[in-house]
């Protein structure tokens, strides 16, 4: 729930709330020390945006020596680009906590601005990275409650428990009786909405409040239209080795067994592009940097991006964003 | 044609919902980790009063409604129709049986009511939130009975029937919550 009181100059987060992120902080901080995973920073503000057509990039300018007549920065949405050019220099394991920034995102579990722990171990595919991701977690909420063992899902699973159907194999038709049946009302037709965004809304309607009540759910083998920059695994039908983490229904995390093919990245950043034309979505310069740094040579490698907020709401037990963030959009 | 999209959904705002005119109740904003985003509303149709659910994609628009709340005084009921007046330009206005609806034992004469207007034409009555009426049927109460404990049925003025403490006697006027029914206090 967005805070729709008067403008006021205090915090919305109680300093209980501020204390216990810091203490989370450091527990994290201490997790990957042990781990001998390094801490780095990158830019916050790039040439190159995210060319995701559901990922809206902020805009800003510098004006100045090297650019005289100004050039365009994005805060980015995610270290991601920068940081694979640093694994591809052969940094090894590392982790960044930074601000990422949203456009159009703002709501119960939103804020234009969110803090994101983000980090990529070399050699790990996505299931090692599924155990140390419910690790993390797990260590993040010490002195809380105690979680169960974690679940893992499949994408199909999680469908075929909760919807009654093959997500992989139903089309617009047979996943819309399925909106309709759980009495989920949309303008018009939802047979005439692509797959994709009927599968979204069965589960963020559906499927996602059941996830990861008293335990860690890991949700994995998503369908290859929503790869994003996962590698794809072929089979019948093929799957993205993507996976997102849930706790108490609320989504904290997405990662990716990395896709490291400079082609085939190209492609979807292209296909990406045409995709935002299509919808009247502003065009974004793609990042050539990520793309020579991938043809030069990622290491096989897994990575997950954590919305740190949400984790400090569920240690903190309160129901929304703002509630751990001392200034919100509304309050910046 | 005036539309909102979805980044202008607010509790409060009127919109036209499958041609009937209705306020967003609450609005809440539902994203996958990568993927579409949707409003997930709960909105309440004004003409039945019944609250739905209807989840819009990012960036969809719905249709703005004309409505306003006006202050009007309540005139006369002439058997069909409820005749309000605006104190200010003296201009009136009817409304029949089905928006007035329920709230018709609650209305009195010379109170100011609030009136929801679409296209200028009435679409719900709000009594003031507590009325003055006077108790026109009531059994004798016990003497020296001053808690209202137990209480009893009284009808007023305008017919509504409401329990009151057992002191209360035929000829008293009361203030009564109309939101709720229940009696207050002695006027």
């Amino acid at each position: 729930m967005i805070l729709e009181t008067e403008s006021d100059w205090r915090p919305s987060a109680s300093l209980e709330v501020l204390t216990l992120r810091a203490r989370m902080l450091e527990r994290i901080r201490a997790f990957f020390a042990a781990r001998g995973v390094l801490e780095v920073e990158t830019p916050v503000l790039s040439g190159a945006a995210a060319t995701d057509p559901h990922l809206q990039s902020l805009a800003t300018r510098y004006t100045g020596p090297l650019f005289p007549r100004g050039q365009v920065l994005y805060p980015h949405t995610s270290p991601e680009f920068p940081m694979k050019r640093l694994l591809a220099a052969g940094a090894g394991s590392i982790y960044q906590i930074c601000k990422v920034f949203r456009d159009g995102e703002a709501g119960r579990l939103h804020n234009p601005e969110f803090t994101m722990l983000e980090w990529y171990r070399v050699g790990f595919d996505h299931f090692a990275l599924m155990d140390e991701a419910a690790a993390l977690i797990a260590e993040a909420l010490v002195g809380g409650r105690a979680l169960g063992a974690p679940e893992k899902l499949t994408y199909r699973e999680a469908f075929e428990r909760h919807c009654g159907l093959d997500p992989h194999t139903a089309d617009s038709v047979a996943l819309a009786a399925v909106v309709q049946a759980k009495a989920i009302a949309v303008r018009g037709d939802p047979a005439r909405e692509a797959a994709d965004t009927l599968r979204d809304l069965l589960l963020t309607h559906v499927i996602e409040p059941q996830l990861g009540r008293g335990r860690v759910t890991l949700l994995y083998d998503y369908p290859a239209s929503q790869a994003a920059l996962a590698r794809i695994r072929p089979g019948d039908p093929p799957v993205a080795e993507r996976f997102e983490v849930y706790l108490e229904g609320i989504e904290l995390a997405n990662g990716f067994h990395e896709l490291n093919d400079a082609t085939e990245q190209r492609a979807r950043f292209e296909r990406d592009l045409a995709q935002r034309k299509e919808r009247g979505l502003p065009a974004v310069p793609m990042d050539e940097w990520l793309l020579e740094a991938l043809a030069h040579g990622l290491p096989d490698c897994a990575g997950v991006a954590l919305g740190l907020d949400r984790l400090v709401m569920i240690a903190a037990g309160v129901a929304s964003i703002q509630e751990v963030l001392p200034f919100p959009i509304e309050r910046a | 044609m005036a539309t909102y999209n979805t980044n202008e959904f607010r509790a409060g705002l009127k919109v036209m919902l499958d041609g009937d005119p209705a306020a967003i109740v609450e609005n809440e904003f539902v994203k996958p980790g990568k993927g579409q985003a949707f409003s997930r509303v709960r909105i309440r149709n004004l003409k039945t009063g019944r609250t739905i659910e209807r989840t819009f994609k990012s960036g969809e628009t719905i249709e703005a409604a004309d409505v306003a709340d006006v202050e009007l005084q309540y005139l006369y009921n002439d058997g069909e129709f409820w005749h309000f007046m605006n104190p200010k330009s003296y201009e009136q206005l009817a409304a029949d049986k089905a928006t007035v609806g329920d709230n018709a034992k609650w209305l009195k004469e010379q109170d100011i009511c609030i009136i929801t207007l679409w296209n200028g034409v009435p679409l719900v009555v709000e009594p003031p939130n507590t009325v003055t009426l006077k108790v026109v049927e009531t059994d004798p109460g016990v003497r020296g009975d001053t808690s209202g404990g137990g209480g009893k049925p009284a009808t007023l003025e305008t017919g509504a029937v409401v329990r009151v403490p057992l002191f209360i006697q035929i000829g008293e006027t009361i203030k009564v919550n109309t939101r709720t029914g229940e009696y207050v206090s002695r006027a």
